[in-house]
């Protein structure tokens, strides 16, 4: 078993931990984080899967190197829309009932 | 006396270039001639759309290796005859919201400054999703995509809109990741990324089969199929109707692209039948769930939205229509199911920028608030009619053409339980969109000072809606277009 599997397990465990972490929490910030996990395992997973051949192969760390900059990209986008949303509402997660029909399913109680 | 076209030999990477110049140009120069930048833009890639149109008649497809590097190490343009038949589309719709929202954005003057970078990079994306021809670079297209088109949502700032664009981001990140899991183990498998050399070589393997799904498992999130939609219809009804008209026609139908790719093209040799049944399958909910929803929305442009939902679901039948069955049928479902995506992008396009006008001209969003229009605005209830008849696939338009072609393939293949889900599907399209018709057409209302949309705003809607009715008797030459592509004898 070559050394290289240890990054591949290593990315698929941090992958997994940060999908949990993304399906589970409701804090916006939190669930970035868990995003960014995500995606470092990803990148992890990426390259050491196809490093485990023979030598090292230049091409996934060059995609690993795109893959960083979109997720760069993506979290900075993310922060400035949860910064804007937590001044207009005062929330940290999303309202999990969007659609106007439940706002009509409130009324008939009442 | 074609040679000059011949001549040209680089016209492919412009379509990528030119929207990426424009969003830097745009981006720089603020608000300040705006208007004269898209209009030049548009000029320009209209102009490169025709010499690409007469270069792919003369030549067949084009390649194009960037910086002269080829396909296994480099990054390789690639224009077939769907691509070039979206190509084409995307600049239709784009030149339409463009000139819807010239004048519609002069209520938002801070969204000014965002929307048209934001457009441009809307296109260039696009672009780049139509011609790539390996997984990443699509990777990097659908994030460029999905990242421009959260921006576009929360243009507004207003806290709905801002709610919608965060659960639309999250929903677009989650599904991109899976998708680069998927390339990850793709590549870590055959150390290949190109879309057409892995034809060959892919094996029905246990971690080939796991790329596919989790790949598959992204671009449906992407895609917002059933029952993975439910970020679609905020982002999409509360976003300004422009940008509501480019998610619906164009945004979504991207990541639908690479998962047909990828299935009919690619992955011939790994997807099975019951696979693409259950693709079929969660196609069948999305029609009746999102009919079924937009039918009891009270909002018009949730009614569009929800639409969208059911009308994405129709796409999906391209899969178990296409594999498994004898050439002819897969040939038909083919055709049928990419007029289906042309004929709904320029039909939703037209219907979100008509809905846009009807609210503004009467001040609220609500069905109820509809009444009288038939009677006072005509104009702008035009193209929401014109487009009506396309979503709900009466003939002549080109739904009908669609659904049509998709109605053949299943009798051909003997799959008469599709044949009952469109035929199910369009009735309940026309029960949502006639509720909307005949709200119009109420005549109890008191209020008689509307505003009048501008000249512009109702044209650029009925145009698209003509283009989509029109599509249906004119569905030949696309559909000659996007038939070159299987020709090969695949399915």
């Amino acid at each position: 078993m070559s050394e290289f599997y240890i990054y591949a397990l290593t990315g698929g465990l941090l992958s997994s931990l940060g999908l949990l972490g993304f399906v589970f929490h409701q804090h916006l910030l939190r669930r970035l984080i868990a995003f960014n996990l995500m995606g470092s395992g990803c990148f992890l997973l990426l390259t050491g899967l196809s490093q485990s051949k023979q030598g090292v192969d230049p091409l996934p760390q060059a995609l690993v190197l795109t893959g960083i900059v979109v997720a760069v990209a993506a979290t900075a986008l993310a922060l400035v829309l949860i910064r804007r949303w937590y001044h207009l509402t005062g929330q940290t997660a999303l309202p999990e009932d969007i659609q106007p029909l439940d706002s009509q399913h409130q009324k008939e109680p009442e | 006396m074609f040679d000059w076209l011949q001549n040209l030999p680089l016209l492919l990477p412009w379509l990528v270039i030119l929207p990426l110049v424009w969003a830097l140009l745009s981006l720089a120069l603020g608000t300040h001639y705006r208007h004269w930048l898209a209009g030049l833009a548009i000029a320009a890639l209209m102009l490169v759309n025709l010499g690409l149109v007469g270069q792919w008649l003369l030549e067949g497809d084009l390649t194009y290796a960037l910086g002269g590097w080829e396909a296994p190490l480099g990054i390789q343009l690639r224009l077939d005859g769907l691509a070039l038949a979206l190509v084409g589309v995307t600049s239709l719709v784009i030149t339409a919201c463009a000139l819807h929202a010239s004048t519609y954005l002069d209520d938002y003057p801070r969204a000014q400054q965002y929307f048209w970078p934001l457009l441009a990079f809307i296109w260039a994306s696009l672009n780049v999703i139509w011609l790539s021809a390996d997984l990443f670079n699509l990777y990097v297209g659908l994030e460029l995509l999905g990242l421009s088109a959260v921006g576009l949502v929360a243009l507004t700032g207003q806290a709905e809109a801002l709610g919608a664009a965060l659960r639309y981001l999250y929903a677009a990140l989650l599904g991109s990741l899976a998708y680069l899991l998927g390339v990850a183990l793709i590549y870590s498998g055959y150390g290949q990324l190109d879309l057409l050399a892995l034809a060959p070589l892919l094996q029905s393997d246990a971690s080939t089969r796991l790329a596919l799904a989790l790949m598959t498992l992204g671009l449906l999130l992407k895609t917002a199929i059933f029952p993975l939609h439910s970020w679609l219809p905020p982002a999409h009804g509360k976003a300004l109707p422009p940008v509501s008209a480019l998610l619906s026609a164009l945004v979504v139908k991207a990541s639908f692209y690479i998962l047909a790719r990828l299935w009919l093209q690619t992955g011939t040799q790994v997807v099975v039948p019951s696979a693409a049944q259950m693709l079929g399958i969660l196609g069948a909910g999305a029609i009746f769930w999102g009919g079924w929803m937009a039918w009891r929305q009270n909002e018009l442009k949730m009614l569009v939205a929800y639409s969208t939902v059911a009308q994405l679901g129709y796409l999906m039948l391209m899969f178990p229509l296409a594999i498994g069955v004898s050439p002819a049928a897969a040939q038909l479902a083919w055709e049928g199911g990419w007029l289906h995506l042309i004929a709904h992008a320029l039909a939703k396009a037209a219907m979100f920028l008509a809905a846009g006008n009807l609210v503004l001209a009467m001040r609220r969003p609500d069905l109820q608030g509809l009444h009288g229009v038939g009677r006072f605005l005509p104009f702008s209830l035009l193209g929401f009619g014109l487009a009506g008849v396309s979503i709900m696939g009466l003939p002549p338009s080109g739904g009908f053409m669609a659904k049509w072609l998709l109605l053949q393939s299943a009798l051909l293949s003997g799959q008469w339980w599709w044949l009952l889900v469109l035929v199910a599907g369009s009735a309940l399209s026309a029960l949502y969109i006639f509720k909307v018709y005949q709200q119009c057409y109420v005549d109890d209302t008191e209020v008689d000072s509307f505003r009048h949309p501008s000249l512009w705003m109702d044209v650029s809607s009925i145009l698209l809606a003509i283009l989509a009715v029109g599509l249906g008797i004119l569905s030949a030459w696309p559909q000659a277009l996007i038939g070159s592509v299987l020709d090969g004898g695949a399915g």
